[in-house]
């Protein structure tokens, strides 16, 4: 029968190798999943992994969309993987994502060209400014307005756990059901378009050129939030691998105790892991909603924040993994989409084929601290 | 003479390096309170989880009731009629008083009848205890009553209790003495294992004494004096070494009236330590663990904050300093749990450097690691204090104990600290490197640092320290210097016989 042996010490081969293997065990049971729902597994594997990147009917549009939807995984994974090697978990990512976009869009619209010129909160005028549409502040102040709410919006959790001892998985992660009211709110109330006769969501940002985050590169899919994105792996692995403070955020998170004795603070730990990741999430919105989005909407937000948290894992909470793991996601949304274009594979389908993953990996994980060996029950 | 109701002979449990017990023979009649006394690693645990089936022993054999008992799981020992209440209690915080006894219950009745069964006990018994309240509601008192009451309803012949009042006020010991004579008086008999020699004199009527694995004497504890027990327990053989007086430098370490509230509930509270420690001296602390010897380590190491004056350093105060703050002034310190605290278990070894010596060993360049430096440091440790691994990328948990100690004691002596604090320092140390540790302790007290070395290990305290005191209960007696000091002594500090008679013996 199978044993489990624990290994004298963590190994390398098996931390890099689980990844691999998880996605191969998806495919394999997505496949079985596709096969269930009556589509051709097969293909329907391929469309999702094949077909975004060398198909060529659809590579000239899904190529540029990789980078699209792996610049705010990475960024918002990159933040997380700080904190979920702290043993701090911040779950809402997703919430601090849509108050940075609605924080940068609020003041991005604030400055909007035409029109009036006023920030409405239940139909108050909460401030008023001159519209000055070119001013080159504006794009950094609209990026600081992201980080800020995002921040903000972190630093609930954090100070309810350093308080109250709360639990910030769930404070966190209700947080984020509270972000979607406001978001919709405001898409239909204080940030709607007024020249959008009556229909929810804001003005089109990508027409205020101060404030719009186009493709730097046209055709490769690259904004400024991917290019930030990068800078964030480069900060997150100096951060983690070379900063005094990454090794504290590591030790607290393997061994409590220790961090106490080596003069961890924990309470200021908290706050800077879900002070870092509530900024960077936020930062991925205010880019995405000035970007991609262009505008806000009611759904804005697509699951960037949840899909980051696999991004993390898969990528070993290490920058450079997230990375590959960022645009292994993007690939599955894109493809995920595809395949529901082409094959008609229900949304769902995809979204439980990304839970697989994660699924798997957190199983598999299992064999970088233990090995199986076959042996015969011993007598007890 | 009547049959016992457990008999036990040549019991022996041998573990790679340590025999746990050898050749343990004793008997427990019907109706009666039997002490189990004994230092720490003498043996006790092993043979009461041997009683309670959770150890098999090598070799020997147990009768209850001159009928054959070998339980292979603790279920069989209950359903024999053995129950035990250890010493850390298992219950649910977020679960009532009933529902954590039927989880305890191999085959629980409904919870409505249990509950009048357990209202029925406690008011039997004189323990007061509502089946409806939460645990996490409870005092460290009346958990224990829910673990002891959970062992009632098996109506078992023989109750272990291991170390039962360590947690308790003194009214909670009252009112469970109460109980425990009550269940005698019913004929039932009780294994009641403690360090407290008060409390045996007073509960029991037939002691066995273990030390290293062996019962070394059996006797009526009411007929001895605390200090014949005390004797008895540390053996009378050892001898303190020789030692040549050092010339006492300028006061290196002083803490006057440290006071600090338990961190946790199992915690012990620390009450008015006064210590001081010069420059080349070693003040060895003695106690049973438990009496808060990591609450003391924690409040010099800063992990635990104290009110500033309270604690100073070379006459800096440094009682609100952080731990770094207290490593940059000279103040070091190595805890006694290795892994988790010390060590972090995954780390590598040059990880593990990094965590006290970061600062000290300049191995950190502003805010960024020197991970070239971190190495050396840590391949310097390994080198000098002989630590067996392939190398310095070594996970921590990876190494054996005593290697690993060696590597956690020689990380902070060679910072040079100018005060040294340890917490049993050669703890589950095989021989060669405990002397090794030992002398290392030595030779940084003769090259002009303070020391302290928080031990229960007796033989150790003599060997190394210059003057002596015991904590018991979170308090700390007076020193006494260890020339001239003997064993009877020390075991009457030891065993709380009462800060009177010390008193009386050094005026």
């Amino acid at each position: 029968m199978l044993r489990l042996e624990r290994r004298p010490q963590p190994s390398r081969v098996w931390v890099w190798a689980t990844p691999v293997l998880a996605v191969c065990l998806t495919m394999i049971a997505g496949g079985i999943l596709f096969a269930i729902l009556g589509k051709d597994p097969v293909a329907a594997i391929r469309m999702i992994f094949w077909d975004p990147l060398f198909s060529q009917q659809f590579a000239a549009f899904s190529r540029p969309q990789l980078l699209v939807k792996a610049g705010p995984l990475i960024l918002i994974a990159v933040g997380l993987a700080i904190g979920f090697r702290a043993g701090i978990w911040n779950i809402g990512a997703e919430g601090q994502y849509i108050i940075g976009a609605l924080c940068a869009a609020a003041v991005a619209l604030a400055f909007f060209p035409s029109g009036p010129a006023d920030v409405r909160l239940f139909g108050t005028v909460l401030f008023s400014f001159d519209a000055a549409p070119s001013r080159w502040w504006l794009f950094p102040l609209t990026i600081v307005a992201g980080a800020a709410g995002g921040f903000l919006w972190a630093m609930i959790p954090a100070i309810l756990k350093t308080r109250f001892n709360t639990n910030e998985i769930l404070v966190s992660l209700l947080l984020v059901y509270v972000a979607e009211k406001l978001l919709a709110a405001a898409s239909v109330g204080w940030l709607r378009n007024p020249q959008g006769a009556g229909f929810p969501g804001s003005r089109n940002l990508s027409q205020f050129p101060a404030v719009a985050n186009p493709e730097i590169l046209p055709g490769t899919g690259m904004h400024w939030g991917v290019a930030i994105a990068f800078v964030a792996v480069i900060f997150g692995y100096v951060l983690l691998h070379r900063h005094m403070l990454g090794f504290h955020v590591q030790l607290a998170g393997q061994a409590p105790r220790a961090a106490r004795f080596a003069g961890v603070a924990p309470a200021r730990l908290v706050v800077f892991c879900l002070g870092i990741s509530g900024l960077l999430a936020g930062l991925a919105g205010m880019f995405e909603v000035t970007g991609p989005a262009r505008m806000i909407t009611i759904d804005f937000n697509v699951g960037y924040g949840f899909t980051a948290i696999i991004v993390a894992f898969l990528g070993r909470l290490h920058p450079v993994g997230i990375v590959l793991a960022g645009l292994l996601m993007a690939l599955t949304y894109i493809g995920g989409e595809l395949a529901q274009f082409m094959l008609g594979l229900p949304s769902a389908a995809i979204q439980v084929f990304q839970g697989m993953l994660l699924f798997f990996l957190l199983a598999l994980d299992m064999l970088s601290n233990y090995r199986i060996r076959l042996a015969y029950r011993e007598a007890a | 003479m009547t049959t016992p109701l457990l008999a036990i002979e040549g019991l022996t449990k041998a573990y790679p390096g340590v025999i746990a017990n050898e050749e343990v023979s004793f008997v427990i009649g019907e109706g009666e309170i039997h002490a189990l006394l004994g230092e720490n690693g003498a043996g006790k645990s092993t043979l009461v989880k041997t009683i309670y089936g959770l150890i098999r022993p090598d070799t020997g054999q147990m009768q209850w009731r001159a009928a054959p008992y070998a339980p292979t799981a603790p279920h069989e020992a209950r359903a024999t009629g053995v129950a035990m209440v250890f010493q850390h209690f298992s219950l649910f915080d977020a679960m009532d008083v009933a529902e954590n006894v039927a989880l305890g219950m191999d085959d629980p009745p409904p919870i409505r009848q249990l509950a009048a069964r357990i209202r029925q006990v406690s008011t039997d018994y004189g323990l007061p205890l509502d089946p409806g309240r939460l645990v996490g509601d409870l005092s460290a008192g009346e958990r224990q009553r829910v673990e002891i009451i959970r062992c009632l309803l098996q109506n078992p012949q023989l109750l272990i209790m291991d170390e039962p009042t360590s947690v308790l006020t003194p009214q909670e010991v009252d009112i469970l003495f109460q109980t425990l004579r009550k269940l005698r008086a019913e004929g039932r008999s009780i294994l009641y294992i403690s360090h407290k020699l008060d409390e045996i004199r007073a509960l029991c009527e037939t002691a066995t004494i273990l030390r290293r694995g062996k019962v070394v004497a059996s006797c009526d504890p009411r007929e001895k004096t605390s200090r014949q027990l005390a004797e008895m327990m540390v053996g009378t053989a050892l001898t303190a070494p020789q030692r040549v007086g050092r010339d006492p430098g300028a006061v290196l370490l002083q803490v006057d009236g440290l006071s600090l509230r338990a961190p946790s509930a199992f915690g012990t509270s620390l009450k008015d330590i006064a210590l001081t420690v010069r420059a080349g001296e070693i003040l060895g602390i003695g106690g049973v663990a438990g009496n808060g010897q990591d609450e003391l380590l924690a409040a010099l190491a800063g992990e635990l904050r104290a009110p500033h004056h309270v604690i100073r350093v070379q006459d800096q105060p440094v009682g609100r300093f952080g731990p770094n703050t207290r490593r940059a002034l000279g103040l070091l310190c190595a805890p006694e749990e290795r892994l988790g605290h010390a060590a972090a278990p995954d780390m590598s070894l040059t990880e593990n450097a990094l965590l006290t010596g970061a600062w000290r060993e300049k191995l950190v360049w502003q805010v960024f690691i020197d991970w070239k430096r971190a190495r050396n440091f840590a391949e310097s440790i390994i080198a000098r204090f002989d630590v067996r691994t392939p190398g310095p990328h070594v996970a921590a948990r990876a190494l054996s104990g005593g290697n690993l100690q060696k590597f956690v004691i020689g990380r902070e002596i060679m910072q040079r600290p100018q005060v040294l604090v340890v917490n049993q320092p050669t703890w589950g140390v095989d021989a060669a490197a405990a002397a090794a540790i030992r002398q290392a302790l030595m030779d940084l007290a003769q090259g002009g640092a303070a020391v302290v070395v928080i031990s229960q290990d007796l033989d150790e305290l003599l060997e190394v320290a210059d003057s002596f005191c015991a904590l018991n209960a979170g308090r700390l007696s007076a020193p006494r210097p260890v020339p001239g000091l003997t064993m009877e002594q020390v075991g009457l500090m030891l065993g709380g016989a009462g800060d009177m008679e010390v008193a009386h013996v050094a005026t």
